[in-house]
């Protein structure tokens, strides 16, 4: 049905509908719309999930393992600071191989303290094992949670879905909140083969010694890596009962374009106007937009970039003392397949506007 | 054609769901809407802006909106920061809420002689409908007459469903001050509030006086 949402409130219901078993979260501004939502929706008696109040982000991140590994369906919520204090958990998520689904409402990271939007906090996290997207819109934000849990549970991994905070999550816009049926169908009720059982015991991340832990963490890098194949299926199959695009890689006017911008996240639909007018004026630059960071699509980026003789790489996080860590991910991907100069340009950190202006002055 | 509108308020003075509501009316009448707020430091008395995107298609921009075709003024101390009128342009719309008068305030816009100037007193009128001097649902009232982008059925129903959770005497009193604020840029339609009366939007019109 469509609404005239708020971002945040949009997730939530769409959670709710995706049947989560126990969903625990702290909540930490920009996502604290989406956990109060949550709540409520729960002491309104609308939702069936057990909502387990924490201490902290390290405890939410824990209950969700646990419960994960108990063999239930879960959903967490952070963002900045709460990721980072995540942390020690997320690896823990992502090596027990747990279909964990979490939002995470990108936030700049502290020193200094700023609450607004830029993607350092998951570009910090995005060696941990967790498969991450990320939505340009609401309605995206939306539609990969869908994606998101259906894929976690098809190969046992964790899944994180990214959303620009106060961009995304604090904008009010019509979104479709697909149907409980549609739901239900797409996402049936979680089955899973692996759990915590005491008639069936067994264990998870037990000690691995020298001799093994390599084999483990590699097996896991292979995993992630290939998790595409089913991430793209499944974004076709979310097409296919829903009728709404989802792809790894988005492209706008890349036909024909010399020089191309590609970018993370919301800022897409303002760099689509910026495209717009600069064509106007017979520029041709097009446009790309990583919807899959991890794992990362070399080949899709390959395909669009290697036409190109410029690509700037609009960054909203920082390897500080290295560079814009979208454009490493970029160089890696292109790295002795072609010749393309790339530009390294880092853009609204702790929330600063980036207008269309901004945007149509990094082509120089 | 895309409207912009941007929303200047300070914090706890509804800038925020003044600029929901009005996505939210616009919406109603079968409009492409898109609301947003800009937090400064969250705290109460603090500058807080919000913008809503008006259109017939698609809005895919979602940068802070520079140049607004109505800008809209909560709380008239912030007249102090003149940064806050960029962006004017011949055309635009400012309406603003202060005891000043129009003529006062006109003065203060001289620089920008194309823009017109729309003012209305919403805090004496919301102090004395709803008892506090939150002005957010006058100034929607105001909007609705002064843009023409949506009536006052729109307007009460969105007031209706944002501030539903404050029982129906503040959704009442707020939609009452709405038709206040509406009706005082209406030279045909100058209402006297009926003693007794709890829901003036929908006062029968026998009863309503027209100031000659």
């Amino acid at each position: 049905m469509k609404k005239l949402l708020e971002g945040s409130q949009a997730i939530a219901q769409i959670i709710n509908r995706c049947k989560p078993g126990v969903v625990s979260a702290y909540p930490i501004t920009p996502q604290t719309h989406i956990v109060e939502d949550l709540a409520k929706l729960k002491a309104d008696g609308e939702a069936e999930y057990e909502f387990v109040r924490t201490e902290s982000e390290f405890a939410a991140a824990s209950v969700v393992l646990g419960a994960s590994a108990a063999g239930t369906r879960t959903y967490t919520a952070t963002t900045s600071q709460g990721l980072l204090l995540m942390l020690e958990v997320l690896y823990n998520i992502a090596g027990l191989e747990l279909p964990v689904v979490m939002t995470c409402a990108n936030r700049a990271v502290g020193a200094p303290i700023n609450i607004w939007n830029d993607q350092q906090d998951a570009m910090t996290v995005r060696d941990t094992g967790w498969i991450m997207l990320f939505a340009k819109n609401i309605q995206e934000a939306v539609d990969l949670h869908l994606v998101a849990y259906k894929v976690a549970e098809g190969i046992n991994q964790s899944v994180m879905v990214n959303m620009d905070g106060f961009y995304l999550t604090h904008t009010m816009e019509e979104v479709n909140i697909p149907e409980q049926t549609n739901v239900d169908r797409f996402l049936p009720k979680f089955k899973p083969v692996d759990f915590l059982d005491v008639k069936n015991p067994k264990t998870f991340g037990y000690l691995a010694t020298q001799k093994e832990y390599q084999e483990i963490r590699l097996q896991l890098h292979e995993k992630v890596k290939n998790s595409r194949s089913l991430i793209i299926k499944t974004m076709k199959d979310f097409k296919n009962s829903f009728g709404r695009t989802l792809e790894p890689v988005s492209t706008y006017k890349t036909a024909g374009a010399k020089t191309v911008y590609v970018c993370m996240g919301s800022i897409y639909g303002t760099a689509k106007i910026a495209v717009d007018e600069l064509r106007k004026s017979g520029k041709p630059v097009g446009l790309v937009a990583i919807n899959m960071f991890r794992p990362f699509p070399d080949k899709e980026i390959l395909a669009v970039l290697s036409k190109m003789k410029k690509v700037i790489v609009i960054n909203r996080a920082v390897s500080l003392g290295a560079e814009g860590i979208l454009t490493t991910e970029i160089k890696k991907a292109l790295y002795g397949k072609c010749k393309v100069k790339i530009a390294d340009e880092i853009v609204g950190l702790g929330g600063r506007n980036v207008s269309v202006e901004d945007i149509k002055n990094l082509l120089v | 054609m895309l409207k912009e509108v941007r929303i200047h308020g300070r914090g706890g003075q509804g800038a925020v769901t003044m600029a929901e509501m009005i996505a939210l009316c616009a919406y109603n009448s079968r409009k492409v809407v898109q609301a947003f707020p800009s937090f400064g430091v969250e705290r109460r008395g603090a500058p807080v802006e919000a913008y809503v995107r008006i259109s017939e298609k698609e809005i895919s921009r979602r940068d802070h909106i520079a140049n607004p075709d109505y800008l809209v003024i909560l709380d008239p101390t912030l007249l102090e920061n003149k940064g806050m009128l960029n962006g004017l342009d011949k055309g635009d719309m400012v309406l603003i809420n202060s005891s000043k008068g129009e003529d006062e305030i006109k003065k203060i816009f001289s620089i920008y002689p194309d823009v017109k100037i729309k003012c209305i007193d919403a805090v004496t009128l919301a102090i004395d409908i709803i008892g506090k001097p939150i002005v957010n649902t006058a100034l929607l009232g105001a909007f609705a007459f002064c843009t023409g982008i949506f009536d006052m059925k729109a307007v009460r129903a969105a007031i209706e469903e944002k501030l539903g959770d404050k029982g129906p005497e503040m959704v009442n009193k707020n939609i009452e001050l709405a038709q206040k604020a509406y009706d005082h840029f209406d030279p045909h339609k100058q209402f006297v509030v009926i003693p007794g009366e709890q829901h003036l939007a929908v006062v029968d019109e026998d009863k309503m006086v027209v100031d000659s």
